[in-house]
């Protein structure tokens, strides 16, 4: 399996941003307080937040890497990206939406690759709805499944999960995780949920104003906190 | 006598004034807007309105007015598009060149508010025989003013700003995670235009279209100066209004009533389409 390895430094308006990790077999879980810079990570590592120094590596390809001068742009990097809000674009069907970024194919068989993505993710009954129609549960697997169908390298996910009611999230929780298993593509969750934690069992990066202050598996976490917000996400249980 | 009967009593009498005073003051404002279209409308019988419309400004008129406010709106809307796409992304960030851009943004605004007359010597002053292209124009043997570009010309200067600054607009309240979003889709440049950006802000584009070419069918001062008034060649609907007012008052208002019409069914047009 191919990894995601991140090694970037950049300011975000006050903020300096350090921030290093390799993404492989596991999710890579970052998480941190509001305001720790996040997702400014995750646009640093998109490509569409500018970064001061060091390297991005895709499946040991460069994406970014400021001494060779190297910057693949956003729409070449093939990663997904799923935004907190999901951003459905407003004007396509939940088909439509899908098949934009089915690449190289003649409209057919890019229709029948978005019908795929869709029943990957359970949402094929959803095809002919319009964004604004659809519950924000819904809305996420439409959104998983226009990253998906786009045959990314790697996904990053902001706060997959923050948007739905706490009804339907832990059955989404569950999907997510065994989802991401299946594809087994690099993949960074941006949470600040216990929960999430443990349905994704993955490899844990606390950021904190910027930089790491903690990395390791969950019960590492919870038996070592380093920081205050570490006590407070692993004891609430 | 307690108060609060007092109050109660004073409360329907206060209303009544402030009711009043409101309804009066509207309804002078409405007067004033419904009185000169009644005007246009009843003032002569719809005998002499016809023969008013068969003089023989009229149609060489319409054709001018229709087929030049379509090139000022196609140029408009070609040129339109991606100069306020490039001011709606430049001006996101803060950044040392964002007070450039936003100098550049006011500039481009700035025909809304120029009188017509200004409109008309600022347009002599770049293209006229002495203007500051007028060598270079002469040089390549075109001579602009008075001519049917004139009126192109002075169209598109005064109603770009319309719907440029919708655009704009429309442009800045989309959604950031939207284009990020595409990109990360494979989407090039050209495509988060043409496939996300102009679909989206449809509806406000449609209005602003609707505006500019009203404004482009309206315009007056600067292409009667800029253009001429000649008959055939480049007097367009209000400039032949303007003729025939001296001559025959029945064709002025026969004119006026078809702009009119015209106007009122891209108001309409641009209700319904922003309400999309």
């Amino acid at each position: 399996m191919s990894a995601l390895e991140v090694d970037l430094a950049g300011a975000a308006g006050t903020l300096m941003i350090d921030l290093a990790f390799r993404a492989a077999e596991r999710p890579l879980l970052l998480v941190g307080p509001n305001g720790a810079g996040k997702t400014r990570a995750l646009l640093m590592i998109l490509g569409a937040a500018r970064s001061a120094r060091g390297r991005v590596t895709l499946a040991g390809e460069p994406l970014y890497d400021a001494e060779r001068g190297i910057d693949v742009p956003v729409e070449q990097r093939r990663i997904g990206f799923l935004p907190q809000r999901y951003a459905l674009f407003p004007h396509l069907d939940v088909l439509a939406n899908v098949a934009f970024g089915v690449r190289n194919a003649a409209r057919p068989d890019r229709l029948r690759a978005a019908r795929e993505a869709l029943r990957a993710l359970d949402a094929e009954a959803l095809a002919a709805r319009r964004p604004e129609a659809l519950s924000a549960g819904e809305a996420q697997r439409v959104a998983l499944a226009r990253a998906l169908a786009a045959r990314p390298r790697a996904l990053l996910l902001d706060e997959p999960l923050a948007a739905l009611d706490v009804s339907i999230r832990r059955d989404t929780r569950r999907l997510l995780a065994d989802r991401l298993r299946a594809w087994s593509l690099p993949t960074v969750v941006v949470t600040h949920d216990r929960a999430d934690v443990e349905a994704l069992d993955g490899d844990v990066v606390v950021m904190e104003a910027g930089t790491v202050v903690q990395r390791g598996r969950l019960p590492d976490l919870v038996a070592h906190p380093a920081t205050a917000f570490v006590r407070q996400l692993t004891s609430d249980s | 006598m307690s108060p609060a009967p007092a109050a109660a009593r004073s409360r329907p009498v206060a209303a009544l004034l402030w009711r009043g005073a409101l309804g009066a003051l509207a309804g002078l404002l409405l007067l004033l807007v419904l009185l000169p279209l009644a005007g246009l409308l009843f003032a002569s019988p719809p005998r002499h309105l016809l023969a008013g419309l068969r003089d023989p400004l009229v149609i060489p008129a319409l054709r001018l007015s229709l087929v030049t406010s379509t090139i000022s709106l196609l140029a408009i809307l070609v040129c339109g598009t991606p100069l306020a796409w490039i001011l709606a992304r430049a001006t996101r960030r803060t950044t040392q060149a964002t007070h450039v851009w936003r100098l550049l943004e006011t500039i481009v605004e700035l025909p809304v508010v120029l009188p017509p007359a200004v409109a008309g010597v600022a347009l002599l002053l770049a293209f006229g025989r002495r203007g500051l292209l007028g060598p270079a124009l002469a040089a390549a043997g075109i001579g602009l003013p008075f001519s049917r570009a004139a009126v192109v010309f002075a169209q598109t200067f005064v109603a770009a700003p319309f719907y440029v600054q919708a655009a704009v607009a429309a442009f800045r309240r989309l959604d950031p995670d939207l284009l990020l979003v595409a990109r990360t889709l494979g989407a090039s440049r050209p495509r988060l235009l043409i496939a996300v950006a102009i679909p989206i802000s449809w509806p406000a584009l449609a209005g602003g279209a609707a505006m500019s070419w009203a404004r482009a069918l309206g315009e007056f001062g600067a292409t009667l100066m800029f253009a001429g008034n000649m008959s055939g060649r480049t007097q367009t609907l209000p400039l032949a209004i303007y003729a025939a007012l001296e001559s025959d008052l029945h064709t002025a208002q026969s004119l006026s009533l078809l702009l009119v019409a015209v106007a009122f069914a891209l108001l309409v047009a641009i209700r319904a389409g922003g309400r999309r």
